[in-house]
């Protein structure tokens, strides 16, 4: 298959995978508190379907969708609800926001699932409606929710290609490497249901070619299904690979225009385990109240793979892997180049959430010593979307956000690469994250402003239109005054009066 | 169990302009060596003198502004600027130039500017054009090559040129000479040919005694530099490309009274400024494109100062110049973005 080679990324970033990666999944046990924000999707937050008090299931709905881009929420296991109130959640803000807590009784009894042996019987309206009341978001760690995805895209546009994301491209996190280890025919028969959903053309898996492994077991579970639309893909270990923009550059030779989404030229792109989880809902009828979550790192004691229900504190994850070691400096959410450092242990992990990295000293930086751009290019070079990074620093640092806006800060996606090779060790990704936000105020009180002005200068010239009627409308009136002159009306009418009374005196005598 | 928190990614850096610094006095090795097998221990005071005063100099402008003395010395810019000077002095030049030259790099052309990063000309040849047009003579009298010095000249010699203890006025003119270029620039002006020029013996077979086999080993040096991918091709490949195919033109029209393009690159210092003078990121374009555009103009305005300008080496001064077209060539070659046209 012919591949094609985004710009830059880091070749040489240490993987880390070893730690993990031959480890098998294992089931977490049920906590004894499971916490729900009701936003871990991107959209609207979701609105709470239960009181304080109430019995809930496995997989009973708490919290519904709230308008067209949010999602459901289901509970992970039976138990009561004991608060809903702010609890701290996982954002790189460590802000608290609304949650649901649920303290389990240990019976982890379950709602009764609505199985489906066969998809095909299934109308495309239907499946929707399964895949968005399953509580279905972007697993990869983006959250969008799945079925505005399938459902938008399949009926405004033509989809041609599928392209199941199962480049891990971040060190340390192998979940969905042991996912495609272990339930690659779940998977595969996941793509079906989508490639049926979609009308699309072919499926297209990518995964990197440091596990060559887990590749001979998709091809062994695609041969099994034989299903010729579905193939698999060796692409090149380079970071991030695994991002949607450069996956799709890769295997296609196509870029999503600037702005847009891959459905604009005719693609799909999905997370291998968000495809698990739609064969999980679709044939298992089970909505997703559980995922696998890489917990690695030197800071805990055994790393490991395991199915965690989605709500258990990080606490829970790290007493499964025999508690913190002494190297424990740092906790993140995600990979160490794209994931954010949590505050503490008590918060949740959520269906975004892929790995948990209990890093050491050495592993995760705490503070850059930043020197003087040198202007030496590095970060252009490194660059997986073609910027200027050393530019766009120039332009955020001296607040010339326009002129950065110009040069498309809004393309970088953050991946961090220019920052890891910068000899001037600059903390560039955060400068351009600084300065997309005060672009996006800025936008917005501009917007705010316009609106402000358009509805004065509306007034402005609602004032002079009824001022220029108002002396159009005397100005006429003036105009017919002075055809008859006022004194002839005066006596026409005095005589007019003096002949009534003449008329009445008259028929009195 | 609370933790610290940052902002990703969490790897650490891969690079750091020490490193880079670093590798950059490593790949000057080599020429330096070569420097001192052809034209003796001279240099080496040259780059005594250059190092100390510029580290002196960075550390008082430091103070002076208020800047950690500590990271910004041990960054070693300071030290690569002052070497790159020290090579493109004369090895006899009395111990003043390089201790002026020091200063004028670091002071004006770096601190003044706003120090590392900020500085828009190339600080070491900032101070070779200002040594230049205010010393002239102490800058065109370069040293034989050992292989025309049949006695050699003795480090207790040179320590009295330098330090100008000996004004022994015989001595230094039977051992100096001009440049193989400022001998080709005056010798063309009296009308000789090429041919005639080169018998003389400072010339030899590619360009000049001693100094290609000095360009030939910044060569070697800057071949490490594109290995370790301390920098990219562009600019030296640019400027030696711009230099060879201009002059290569000329030599084809007029052979006889046109050096060779061979005489160009490994006559004078087109290979050190190609590989270590030019690709200072800070004063260079910093697109792909526009660092080659960038090495094709100093290469081609080379070659004009050379022939038709009033010096016989232009590097220095079309470096100085091409600075200031840095950012109308950034401006131009800006990337195609990943989803744009």
């Amino acid at each position: 298959m012919k591949l094609w080679r985004f710009n830059g990324g880091l070749p040489s970033l240490a993987e880390h995978k070893n730690e993990s990666v031959n480890l098998p999944i294992e089931h977490a046990p049920v906590p004894a508190k499971l916490v729900y924000p009701l936003r871990q999707h991107i959209g609207n937050a979701a609105t709470s379907l239960v009181c304080v008090g109430d019995k809930v299931l496995r997989g009973q709905k708490i919290a519904a969708a709230r308008g067209l881009i949010s999602a459901p929420i289901h509970a992970g296991s039976s138990g009561v609800v004991t608060d809903i109130s702010d609890h701290l959640i996982p954002h790189p803000s460590g802000f608290s926001a609304p949650c649901i807590s649920i303290e389990t009784d240990g019976l982890d009894d379950e709602i009764a699932p609505v199985p489906h042996s066969s998809f095909q019987q299934l109308s495309i309206p239907e499946l929707i409606t399964i895949i968005r009341d399953a509580g279905i978001v972007g697993l990869g760690g983006a959250a969008f929710p799945t079925a505005i995805k399938l459902d938008n895209q399949s009926k405004t546009r033509n989809i041609e290609t599928l392209i199941l994301n199962g480049a891990e491209c971040e060190p340390y996190i192998s979940c969905d490497d042991r996912l495609l280890k272990e339930r690659a025919d779940r998977v595969v028969e996941g793509i079906e249901i989508l490639l049926h959903l979609l009308g699309a053309k072919r499926a297209i898996l990518a995964i990197e070619d440091n596990v060559p492994d887990t590749f001979k077991s998709i091809q062994s579970a695609i041969a099994v299904n034989n299903n010729h639309a579905i193939s698999a893909a060796q692409i090149p270990t380079i970071y991030p690979t695994g991002g949607e923009k450069q996956l799709i550059k890769t295997l296609t030779g196509k870029e999503v225009p600037s702005g847009g989404i891959p459905a604009d030229i005719g693609i799909v792109s999905i997370n291998v385990g968000t495809v698990h989880a739609i064969q999980q809902a679709v044939i298992e009828g089970r909505a997703l109240t559980s995922r696998i979550i890489t917990v690695t790192g030197e800071g805990v004691n055994t790393p490991r793979n395991l199915e965690v229900r989605i709500g258990t504190p990080i606490s829970t994850l790290v007493d499964v892997c025999n508690g913190y070691t002494k190297l424990a400096e740092r906790l993140i959410m995600g990979g160490p180049m794209m994931g954010f450092a949590l505050l503490n242990d008590e918060i949740p992990v959520v269906k975004a959430s892929n790995c948990i990295l209990v890093a050491s000293k050495h592993e995760a930086i705490t503070d850059k010593k930043a020197m003087p751009c040198i202007r030496c290019g590095l970060c252009a070079s490194a660059c997986p979307t073609n910027l200027l990074p050393q530019q766009l620093y120039w332009f955020s640092r001296s607040e010339q956000l326009t002129k950065a806006e110009d040069i498309n800060l809004f393309d970088c996606i953050e991946c961090g690469c220019c920052d890891v090779v910068c000899p001037s060790h600059i903390p560039l990704t955060q400068h351009f994250r600084y300065a997309k936000s005060a672009l996006k105020v800025q936008n917005h009180e501009k917007h705010l402003s316009d609106i402000a002005r358009d509805r004065f200068e509306a007034r402005d010239a609602r004032l002079a239109r009824d001022q220029a009627e108002r002396a159009e409308r005397l100005r006429k009136k003036k105009a017919v005054l002075k055809e008859k002159p006022a004194k002839e009306e005066l006596d026409a009418a005095i005589n007019r009066s003096k002949a009534k009374k003449q008329i009445a005196s008259e028929s009195k005598g | 169990m609370h933790f610290l928190t940052s902002n990703s990614p969490f790897i650490a850096p891969q690079n750091s302009i020490q490193k880079m610094m670093l590798w950059l006095l490593i790949a000057l090795t080599p020429g330096i060596f070569t420097m001192i097998w052809q034209f003796g221990y001279g240099v080496l005071f040259n780059i005594i003198i250059c190092v100390s005063s510029a580290i002196a100099a960075e550390a008082l402008m430091l103070y002076l502004r208020g800047r950690p003395i500590v990271p910004f010395i041990s960054d070693l810019s300071a030290v690569v600027t002052a070497l790159l000077l020290a090579l493109a002095l004369p090895t006899i030049a009395p111990w003043w130039i390089p201790f002026i030259g020091a200063f004028i790099a670091i002071v004006i052309a770096k601190h003044l500017y706003g120090g590392l990063g900020y500085n828009p000309f190339n600080p070491a040849m900032v101070a070779f054009a200002v040594l230049m047009i205010s010393f002239p003579k102490s800058m065109t009298v370069w040293i034989l090559p050992n292989a025309l010095l049949p006695n050699g000249l003795s480090f207790s010699d040179i320590f009295a040129i330098v330090l100008n203890t000996q004004p022994n006025n015989d001595l230094v003119d039977a051992i100096t000479a001009a440049t193989p270029l400022d001998e080709m620039k005056t010798q063309l002006g009296l009308n000789q040919t090429t041919e005639e020029i080169k018998s003389a013996s400072i010339f030899s077979s590619l360009a000049g005694q001693g100094w290609q086999w000095v360009s030939i080993a910044y060569l070697l040096g800057g071949t490490l530099l594109l290995f370790k991918k301390i920098i990219s091709w562009h600019i030296p490949v640019g400027l030696l490309s711009g230099l060879f195919v201009i002059s290569a033109l000329f030599y084809l029209f007029e052979p006889g009274i046109t050096p060779s393009p061979i005489f160009h690159l490994l006559g004078g210092g087109a290979i050190l400024g190609a590989f270590f003078i030019a690709t200072d990121p800070v004063t260079a374009a910093t697109t792909l494109k526009g660092r080659f555009i960038y090495g094709v103009l100093i290469g081609v305005l080379t070659y004009i100062i050379r022939t038709w300008g009033g010096f016989p080496e232009g590097i220095a001064f079309a470096v100085i110049l091409i600075n200031m077209a840095v950012p109308l060539i950034d401006h131009y070659t800006q990337t195609r973005v990943y989803g744009h046209k």
